[in-house]
């Protein structure tokens, strides 16, 4: 192993190519479209040019119009389609352009997908992934700019993901559509240009439902997602130069929420930094850092939370969107406040 | 290939017809008694003079065909050939029912009928039924799904959607609406500005039917052209059967704000006497098929009633599948 990715992500060996984020999710999709007839793509312009993001680009040529489907601009109709499709055989894969257009499918999201299974005494399988692209940075404005990926993690029956690397963008979305539940996997935008190790192959498909520690450290514990995962990373580097030792964990899954994973590194580290790009109310790390209050959890400091302000909502303007969304400066401060 | 109704072929189907929708008329009245004894609770919603839609629409299809149905689906189940036993059970919440009784009156769901989804949400089966129908086609198979809605259902978001998809993909589905005249306690006339509800089809440039929905011959008819055209990749069919429920939206509603006499004056136009008048059958043939269905009906609610609950051990299973 080359010294040069002695320091990238835990799993990703010397066969890891550079690839995008982009490229990543392109591979991921590529791959699974190989490997299973029933795997099909749909949603809005997803086979033409390759999709608003290129995530699709190449796989309308390779696998047809029809198993890359575009579709009307109806989210709701779309993921219910997605549903029938998926209690008939097939393993349908849906994109939502923007994560802000995923209320208009919030009966297909809350009310059919997670319930499907167990209204029918589970009858059936549910092997629906919905891909949703979000996040701020893009200047997009207000209503293109959620992540929303706290927004359906309290619904029994669904399981939700997201990807802060291009190597957890291949293997978890991998997993994602290789489960038989419904799985609601968010990407981040602002990371689609974003390069790293991959190891592109059947050997990397994400275990469901586990963390994943991308650097150990021993004297905080940063648990991020999606853009807040790759600052997190940035501010661990910044932490090292001062000398302090930060582990940045990836929490990856919503639901099932991987407490077991980050209990762990924090035993060892007794200080946690929740990093997140959406309000903190009702959201993962408030549900963390519940979880331990309940469970009596002895800290060397209090948990602290960096998290979009609960009194604003994302502006277009520019430089106000930048103060808004967390950096990695941030993130280090809230870790050296936490030593002090 | 069999079909869905049970009668050989070549014998008279509407012989078998006239049982079927027997039953759901007698099905229903045992759950109203079943519910004053407590054994049935939460809310039912009935279909009681509705049972031609039912069984004429089903007949229409073949067993390898899907099937979308709503919360007011015992007559769309029973015809689909679920047991009664399954369909007690299921409102009964034990185990002997079609979802092993976590589903409840408003989801009866039986993927061993091809019957994969009940849906108590208006509206949400149909892109179910298109994405059935597409995935049918795209596998490579002529089966074709059929989607139950309800003259409400025609209003809300997921009917456009799906209809649009359905006719833009060509999808091999035929979306059957039941207009009973009402969505939930409110008259069509408040919510919808026009009385036939095929019309809409014009809007998807595919066919739009209306049919008798108290004859269960004209229903089946009319379904089994647009199944037909489905199998033959022809696209989507909207068929809009005209009907009435004689009894409210659901259980606590006593349908007050109807108009004097009209239930009155739908009931002359039953569709189980309808037939029977057809079939040239005597009062004695009437008592005799009645009082067998009772029995029927009758010895299935008390083979329901033994089976054990679910426990939360088994229906933890069914949250998810991995």
């Amino acid at each position: 192993m080359s010294t040069q990715l002695e320091s990238k992500p835990a799993g990703v060996g010397t066969d890891a190519a550079e690839l995008t984020y982009r490229e990543a999710i392109n591979a991921a999709l590529e791959d699974e479209l190989e490997s299973d007839p029933a795997v099909i793509l749909m949603g809005e312009d997803v086979a033409t040019a390759g999709g608003v993001f290129k995530t699709n680009e190449g796989l309308s040529d390779k696998f047809g119009r029809e198993r890359v489907r575009n579709t009307p601009i109806c989210e709701n109709g779309f993921v219910g389609v997605a549903l029938g499709m998926a209690v008939t055989g097939m393993r349908p894969v849906v994109e939502i352009m923007f994560s802000d257009f995923l209320p208009t499918a919030g009966d297909a999201m809350v009310n059919e997908l997670p319930k499907y299974r167990f209204m029918c005494g589970g009858q059936c399988e549910v092997p629906v992934t919905v891909r949703s692209i979000g996040g701020a940075t893009g200047r997009f404005g207000t209503q293109h700019s959620a992540t929303g990926e706290s927004w359906y993690m309290a619904l029994p029956g669904l399981k939700v993901a997201t990807a802060g690397t291009p190597d957890s963008a291949y293997s978890v979305l991998r997993a994602a559509i290789r489960a038989n539940d419904p799985v609601l996997f968010f990407e981040h935008r602002g990371l689609y240009g974003r390069k790293g190790p991959v190891r592109r192959g059947d050997d990397n498909i994400a275990p469901v439902g586990d963390a994943a520690v991308l650097r150990e450290g021993s004297d905080a514990t940063i648990v991020a997602t999606l853009l807040m995962l790759d600052r997190a990373l940035i501010a661990a580097e910044q932490l090292a130069a001062d000398g302090i030792d930060a582990e940045v964990v990836e929490l990856r899954w919503l639901r099932p929420l991987d407490t077991d994973s980050v209990r762990k590194s924090v035993q060892k580290t007794r200080r946690l930094v929740v990093a997140e790009e959406q309000v903190h109310a009702a959201g993962w790390g408030a549900t963390l850092i519940s979880q331990f209050a309940m469970e009596g959890f002895e800290w060397k400091s209090l948990p602290r939370a960096v998290s979009l302000p609960d009194h604003l909502l994302i502006p277009y303007t520019p430089e106000l969107e930048d103060a808004i969304v967390p950096s990695a400066e941030r993130i280090a401060d809230e870790v050296r406040t936490a030593l002090t | 290939m069999t079909s869905q109704v049970e009668a050989p072929r070549g014998t008279d189907r509407r012989t078998e017809w006239y049982r079927r929708m027997l039953e759901i008329r007698l099905f229903e009245d045992k759950v109203q008694e079943l519910f004053m004894q407590g054994k049935i609770q939460g809310t039912t919603h009935l279909c009681q003079g509705q049972e031609a839609v039912s069984v004429g629409a089903v007949g229409a299809l073949e067993e390898r065909d899907y099937l979308t149905i709503t919360y007011r689906g015992h007559g769309h189940a029973l015809a689909r050939g679920m047991s009664m036993v399954a369909a007690f059970g299921e409102l009964m919440g034990r185990t002997s029912g079609c979802c092993n009784g976590v589903g409840g009156s408003m989801h009866l769901t039986d993927f061993s009928k091809n019957l994969i989804g009940a849906f108590a949400i208006i509206g949400a089966g149909l892109p179910v039924a298109v994405g059935a129908g597409l995935s049918a086609k795209m596998r490579g198979t002529d089966s074709v799904a059929l989607s139950f809605s309800g003259d409400g259902g025609s209003n809300i978001g997921t009917f456009h959607e799906a209809l649009n998809m359905a006719a833009v993909w060509k999808v091999p589905v035929v979306f059957v609406v039941e207009n009973n005249l009402y969505g939930e306690y409110s008259p069509i006339r408040e919510t919808t500005p026009l009385d036939d509800l095929a019309e809409r089809a014009k809007g998807y440039a595919i066919p739009g039917v209306i049919v008798d929905g108290q004859d269960v011959e004209a229903v089946h008819e009319t379904v089994a052209e647009a199944v037909a055209r489905a199998r033959a990749g022809e696209g989507p069919t909207l068929v809009e059967a005209k009907t009435y429920r004689y009894r409210g939206h659901s259980r606590t509603d006593p349908a007050k704000y109807r108009a004097e006499g009209e239930l009155d004056r739908w009931k002359v136009r039953d569709p189980i006497v309808i037939l029977g008048d057809r079939l040239g059958l005597s009062e004695d043939e009437r008592k005799t098929l009645h009082d067998d269905v009772q029995a029927a009906v009758d010895a299935a609610a008390i083979e329901a009633e033994q089976a054990p609950l679910p426990t939360f051990e088994e229906i933890e299973a069914y949250v998810y599948a991995t």
